[in-house]
């Protein structure tokens, strides 16, 4: 079943309309293009006021206030601290090896901004349905990997290269974990793809239909999602009191800006998938605003909103794992149960055992 | 000669990486120059002297009453206790008997310092091994102390109300009453330390048997302190050779004998709660009388030699005065605690990895102006 | 008492360590006056025996290094040793002076007290005493190519001594 995309069907017409006949493929492309400027727009001051939303839970947790001087109540800071980093030097180490110096910070932005495209943010709003939604997702999310150690790597620094080393196995070995508690949860969908995913969910949010197996799932999901993300507590790639900056030491600018961005709109991304597959995108609790559809953005990133600040938590209030620590958790640990957890899911879908509303 | 930075025996799969002076961790201008195999470290040698300014060289030119003030830059979070060392060496050369009352509110302030300290240490030991909110919470509290301070001696960190044969001035008639309600505020709050970082496992499995010093280790190497007794060495100063009112109060000393990073924890987190019970044994009843006694001018201490040991925050601090009957010191050397306690950071570390060193550096708690005097 | 301690301790007085330490080498020198515990002045070519008796004997047992300290005595250059047992708790300090100030050479007692090793190297950076057997004898705080031993009573250094 294939739910219309109207936002990308009402680009397409619109633009057909002004062009003359003969010209579908060109429409085509200049939808997608467009489509591809919002996106980039909303998304870039997202992260902008993700980064401001930290301070301040950060201030919060911390007593204190945060920015607040900057525009009222600090909302300007980090378009102030952007024009900052805009126009910094761009510094570069003499040794270091210049062409994947400069390529590393484009593959961990490109790759955090693809992935948000596939996100049903309401039913009429999502810009790229494809049936193999949350493969996808999980696919982009391995490429961020590699700008990480091509930054690591290139910056011809001891510090940055442990950095780099450090994230890259962290990252490959968090992604199994992620991978299988999204797998737990297609167990009761039956489908990849994230539209379908959200009608499924019409007879009762997956966490409710999955009980405890779906917690369960959800727990891990948090856990290695906070980890793919190098997020404290596993924050030992940034650790800033063992190694300086960690891989992205020798990068200043508009570069390390988009190194620090990513970081945020990762975040966003973690927790929008989960908002989707756990507790039903757009999708009001009960049906209760079933009859205002456009409210249903609202409730997707207020859900959203809700899991990044359970993911700043985390980084405020625990100390920090040290690697092997951290590899023991996962390969030990996490792997096993997450096994487990997919044989008792099967069990409770094959014995018709999920709670449907 | 060898220069300080190739180790000899350097394998080609090690490599070697420079905890620079400018370190967040190494709580001073410390550098740490390390060799290590992968995450595994295998050699740590500290390059010392980058605030090096010569305060013994100093002592041999200047009076007593001029030493005090440079004794407080040398620990700077324990500095009345440092004082207080110079002061008790000149009053027990001189045979001054000071009053009682200067006796008691030396301890009390000295008791105060001491919790300052270990708030500072407790907010830095957290942010070391990533729980970056800690910082915060450790220096609310010591803002507190620090007020205090401000208002009987005038300074909040290198107080100088010590000096030989008494105190500069009366406290303040504030005083008893903010220090009672300190404590009792204070009683509240660390229990919150405790759940905070104590309980959690993240930070329990980071530091349990982590830069584990056995007791033998400890005692040739000199570690005294919470370092020491985290290690069942029983190096309490104020036990065993006690000094002002300290003879008059019963505490208990904080032993423990796993050795680890959170034994040494645990002995300053039980070290706080003594320092309290010590502050409330003697506030209220602090004697009537003088607040210091007159001494000459000049003071000139007799021929010979003479030692005063006091506990510091970091352990075990020591004046050692050879004099010759004139008005400067012929030589006084500082016994350093924080020095005997940085040597044995090889003999922990080796072996570990470059998170264990700074978890383990952490709870060492060295303030390097203490080590390069 | 302190209830941890399980070893039969017995504190000896100056007169009693005096007695027992005379009786292992004979030419020692006791002094009592001038300072609060009992001083032992020992040849150089002694020091490591003397040394390693004291930490080894059981009923002395000093096994706690708290401080080394080297002097300047004008004529002489000197080590003084700040010796305690912590079973026992009694403290001696052991004193050995050398005249030879060109080339001042004494033994190391790092082997017995690790706590020796940066305290030498302290005394060898501001005394220059060169200390046989040390594992790592070189400058600690001054940087290597520094110029003369500052602690020193005859060092000069016109730019960074302020003499009153």
């Amino acid at each position: 079943m294939n739910i219309s995309l109207s936002i990308t069907k009402t680009i397409y017409e619109l633009l057909l309309g002004f062009l003359p006949e003969g010209y579908e493929a060109v429409a085509d492309i200049g939808a997608m293009v467009v489509i591809a400027l919002i996106y980039l727009g909303i998304f870039a001051v997202a992260g902008l006021y993700l980064v401001l939303l930290e301070r301040k839970v950060a201030a919060w947790f911390q007593l204190r206030i945060g920015p607040n001087r900057v525009g009222w109540w600090g909302l300007l800071q980090t378009m102030a601290d952007a024009l900052k980093l805009v126009s910094k030097e761009l510094t570069g180490t003499a040794k270091a090896d210049k062409f994947l110096y400069n390529l590393a910070p484009y593959f961990v932005i490109v790759s955090a901004l693809m992935a948000l495209a596939v996100f049903p943010f309401t039913q009429e709003f999502q810009a790229f349905d494809i049936n193999i939604g949350i493969l996808f997702l999980m696919a982009i999310s391995s490429i961020g990997v590699i700008g990480i150690l091509l930054g690591g790597w290139s910056s011809n620094n001891k510090f940055a290269l442990i950095g780099a080393m450090r994230s890259g196995v962290q990252t490959i070995s968090y992604e199994l974990s992620v991978g299988l508690s999204l797998l737990t949860m297609v167990l009761i969908t039956g489908t990849l793809q994230l539209s379908e995913i959200v009608e499924v969910q019409k007879n009762g949010w997956l966490i409710v239909q999955g009980h405890i197996p779906a917690v369960i799932a959800f727990m891990i999901y948090m856990i290695a999602g906070t980890a793919e993300t190098n997020r404290a507590p596993f924050d030992l790639v940034e650790a800033e009191s063992e190694l300086g900056a960690g891989f992205h030491t020798e990068y200043s600018g508009m570069k390390f800006a988009y190194f620090f961005l990513a970081e945020f709109i990762n975040m966003f991304i973690i927790a929008a998938i989960a908002t989707t597959v756990f507790f039903g995108a757009w999708l009001s609790p009960f049906g209760i605003t079933e009859s205002l559809p456009w409210l249903g953005a609202i409730w997707f990133v207020g859900k959203t909103l809700v899991l990044v600040f359970l993911m700043m938590w985390f980084r405020w209030t625990f100390p920090r794992l040290r690697i092997d620590q951290l590899l023991t958790l996962e390969w030990k640990y996490l792997l096993p149960l997450n096994l487990l957890n997919l044989v008792l899911m099967a069990l409770i879908v094959w014995l018709e055992l999920t709670i449907q509303f | 000669m060898e220069t300080t930075t190739v180790n000899n025996n350097f394998k080609s799969e090690e490599y070697f990486i420079n905890m620079g002076p400018q370190h967040p961790a190494t709580h001073g201008v410390l550098r740490l120059l390390l060799t290590i195999d992968g995450e595994i470290i295998k050699k740590v040698e500290p390059d010392l002297g980058y605030i090096h300014r010569s305060i013994e060289k100093m002592c041999e030119r200047d009076s007593y009453q001029q030493i005090v003030h440079l004794t407080d830059r040398m620990d700077y979070l324990s500095s009345h206790i440092n004082n207080e060392a110079v002061c008790l060496t000149v009053e027990n050369a001189l045979e001054i008997e000071v009053p009682e009352r200067v006796k008691v509110i030396r301890t009390i302030i000295g008791e105060l310092t001491r919790l300052a300290s270990h708030q500072l240490w407790w907010g830095v030991m957290g942010m070391d091994v990533g729980a970056l909110t800690t910082y915060f919470y450790g220096f609310r509290d010591r803002e507190l102390i620090n007020d205090i301070f401000e208002e009987t001696c005038g300074a909040r960190l290198t107080m100088n109300y010590n000096i030989p044969g008494g105190l500069m001035y009366d406290i303040h008639p504030n005083f008893v009453k903010r220090v009672k309600d300190f404590i009792a505020h204070f009683r509240t709050k660390l229990p919150e330390y405790d759940r905070l970082l104590t309980g959690n496992v993240i930070f329990q499995k980071r530091m349990r048997g982590v830069g584990i010093l056995s007791k033998e280790d400890a005692i040739s190497f000199g570690a005294s302190g919470p370092v020491g007794r985290g290690s069942g060495f029983s190096c309490d100063v104020r036990k065993h050779h006690a000094y002002s009112a300290l003879d008059k109060v019963t505490f208990k000393e904080a032993l423990r004998t796993e050795g680890d990073s959170l034994a040494r924890y645990e002995v300053r987190i039980q070290e706080m709660w003594e320092s309290m019970s010590i502050i409330e044994q003697l506030i209220d009843t602090i004697p009537e009388g003088d607040y210091k006694v007159a001494t000459k001018a000049v003071i000139k201490l007799p021929k010979g030699e003479f030692y005063q040991k006091v506990e510091t925050a970091r352990g075990e601090l020591g004046v050692y005065v050879v004099s010759t009957g004139t008005k400067n010191p012929y030589r006084l050397k500082f016994r350093s605690p924080g020095f005997s306690n940085l040597s044995l950071l090889n003999h922990i570390a080796v072996g570990g990895k470059i998170g264990d060193l700074v978890a383990s550096m952490a709870t060492l708690d060295i303030v390097v102006p203490d080590i390069d005097r | 008492m302190d209830l941890m301690k399980v070893i039969k301790t017995e504190f000896m007085t100056n007169e009693a360590l005096q007695n027992l330490i005379s009786s292992w080498i004979p030419e020692l020198e006791f002094n009592e006056e001038g300072s609060q515990f009992l001083n032992i002045t020992v040849q150089p070519e002694q020091l490591h025996l003397l040394m390693s008796q004291l930490k080894t004997n059981s009923e002395t047992n000093f096994d706690y290094l708290f401080c080394l300290s080297g002097v300047d005595w004008g004529k002489e250059l000197g080590v003084v040793y700040h010796l305690e047992s912590t079973t026992h708790r009694h403290i001696i300090v052991v004193k050995v002076k050398t005249e030879d100030r060109e080339n001042p050479t004494l033994d190391t007692v790092s082997d017995l007290w690790k706590t020796a090793d940066f305290h030498e190297r302290e005394v060898f950076d501001f005394f220059g005493i060169i200390f046989n057997n040390h594992p790592n004898l070189k400058r600690l705080f001054l940087t290597e190519d520094w110029d003369g031993f500052p602690l020193r009573k005859d060092y000069v250094d016109e730019i960074n001594m302020v003499i009153k």
